[in-house]
């Protein structure tokens, strides 16, 4: 089952076109990584799949993107679409709030305010993203005090404690150490079995060390996309040839 | 050879640049002692003149021209801060929230609205002190009251909670909204919850400036609360603020040593004032 399909998708900025005619689809339980140059769209494209897309005022998009069958701009609530569809950034993000509040804060937007089933929520989610153990003794302290890698880790918890069928990370790694991306790296494979994945990164080795598909693409358009082995190892298309050997980019 | 040739003359260039740089240093130093020692001076001047005449009668509940009491004044002064930020911080924060959060960057309506407050902000005080005797308290006909003089103060400090507050909005980091707005917040929620309480800090900045000039307002106020000398029993009553007090005490030119008491206690009061805002927003800082 897929939970993502794209299909025929254009997006222009302004005159722009930024992604022309991409068709793809993730599959369910599987980590997805989009790999090219910088400017090429790839995390646009990531940014269509939670319309945060719609932020950008001069943003134009035809094709479709079905979630699960369901065309998400064909009249779904876009709230409703981000708590299905959850996105951890390239920095860090945490609120300048307690651990716990940061954590709490997608579930109480959604309706939650039982003290009880808040508290499960948190441990929960924190347990999953590795690092209840390291904060559990601070949950009232600030989340800005956490080390870079911590933070990460909070902010891939707070994205899944409302839940989501699919996590979007856009280069989760880019700013953090060797370390701390080996953890959020193992993070990634343990979740992918109760999230489908969809992952941005510049980093190939990190391709191939978690994605069970690539994407390559260039200048806004899709090169190449099948079995992340396949296309490491004998790509059909020379660009995507020259990129994975570190020729260009 | 060419170089050994060189030598001297930058040695030369060497000790004028050092030269220039300890004439600067000296400079940039008398300009600190000199704004030190001038606000040092005034704050001494204004201690040893008006310490001694610091007596219990001048805290006596009742004016009169005898004890020349400042206590109804400094009840006045309290009475008339807060009213004034009631009125306008809610409309300042909510206009900053507009302007920030709402209205889409760069549009010219924007740029008006800021260049209108900005402008408003640099009109002097008694101009502001005409408009309200001539709107609040002859059109609306509410008479030389704490209300009229409320305000007038809250149009006069409304600019400057409303660019205070707007900047500390734009101040916080656009990855918070992204945050909140990825999570299946919505725009409302966003706003409220996570970037307002960022940016209140900043917020409470204006506020002290705001107070200060509250508290250090006479011009606008004598024409809009007027002078009586009472502990003012509703918003309808005229009231004295303490510069108002200080201002009428020094131009009758009877009791200047007790104005100069007054201007202690006003004094203490300011200083009381921005040491409690900025502990507030101290403490905001480091629970965030």
């Amino acid at each position: 089952m897929n939970v993502f399909e794209i299909a025929q998708l254009n997006l222009w900025y302004g005159s722009f076109q930024a992604l022309k005619n991409v068709g793809l689809a993730a599959a369910d339980g599987e980590i997805t990584a989009l790999i090219g140059p910088s400017g090429c769209g790839k995390s646009t494209l990531l940014k269509v799949l939670n319309r945060m897309n719609d932020l950008e005022p001069e943003c134009r998009i035809t094709g479709s993107v079905l979630l699960r069958g369901e065309d998400i701009y064909g009249g779904m609530n876009v709230n409703e679409l981000r708590k299905r569809v959850g996105m951890v950034f390239q920095k860090p993000n945490p609120f300048p709030m307690s651990v716990y509040d940061n954590i709490a804060f997608g579930p109480r937007t959604h309706g939650v305010k039982s003290r009880l089933e808040l508290d499960e929520t948190v441990e929960m989610s924190l347990r999953q993203a590795a690092i209840w153990d390291e904060v559990k003794d601070r949950l009232r302290k600030s989340a800005l005090g956490l080390s870079g890698g911590q933070q990460q880790r909070l902010c891939i918890a707070r994205a899944l404690a409302v839940a989501p069928e699919v996590l979007l990370l856009d280069e989760p790694t880019s700013a953090l150490d060797p370390i701390s991306t080996g953890k959020i790296e193992e993070l990634l494979l343990e979740l992918k079995n109760n999230y489908s994945i969809i992952i941005v990164t510049h980093n190939m080795q990190q391709a191939t060390r978690i994605s069970d598909k690539t994407a390559f693409f260039l200048l806004g358009e899709m090169v190449e996309y099948g079995d992340t082995e396949k296309i490491f190892t004998l790509p059909r298309d020379k660009r995507t040839e020259d990129y994975v050997t570190g020729r260009f980019g | 050879m060419n170089m050994k040739k060189n030598l001297p003359a930058r040695r030369r260039k060497n000790s004028a640049a050092a030269a220039t740089e300890i004439c600067l240093a000296a400079l940039t130093w008398a300009a600190a002692l000199l704004s030190a020692g001038v606000l040092l001076y005034l704050i001494g001047f204004i201690l040893s003149r008006g310490l001694p005449y610091l007596k219990p009668s001048l805290f006596s509940l009742r004016y009169n021209s005898t004890n020349v009491s400042l206590l109804p004044a400094l009840i006045s002064t309290v009475y008339m801060t807060l009213l004034s930020l009631a009125l306008a911080l809610p409309l300042g924060i909510g206009a900053a929230i507009y302007l920030a959060e709402y209205a889409r960057r760069g549009h010219r309506g924007v740029l008006l609205i800021r260049l209108a407050a900005e402008t408003l902000a640099g009109i002097p005080s008694i101009v502001y002190g005409l408009f309200g005797m001539l709107f609040f308290v002859t059109w609306l006909g509410w008479g030389y009251s704490l209300l009229a003089g409320a305000c007038t103060l809250a149009v006069m400090i409304l600019p400057l909670l409303l660019r205070a507050s707007e900047e500390a909005l734009l101040a916080v980091p656009d990855a918070y909204r992204e945050g909140a707005l990825a999570l299946g917040a919505g725009k409302l929620r966003t706003v409220w919850r996570i970037v307002l309480p960022a940016a209140v800090p900043g917020v409470l900045a204006g506020v002290i400036l705001a107070v200060g000039r509250v508290v250090g307002e006479t011009a606008a106020l004598i024409y809009t609360a007027g002078t009586v000398a009472r502990i003012p029993v509703d918003v309808f009553s005229s009231a004295r603020t303490l510069s108002v007090h200080m201002y009428a005490l020094s131009r009758e030119g009877l009791h200047t040593n007790e104005a100069y008491a007054t201007a202690v206690v006003l004094l203490a009061a300011v200083t009381g004032l921005n040491a409690l805002a900025a502990s507030v927003a101290g403490r905001l800082r480091r629970e965030s």
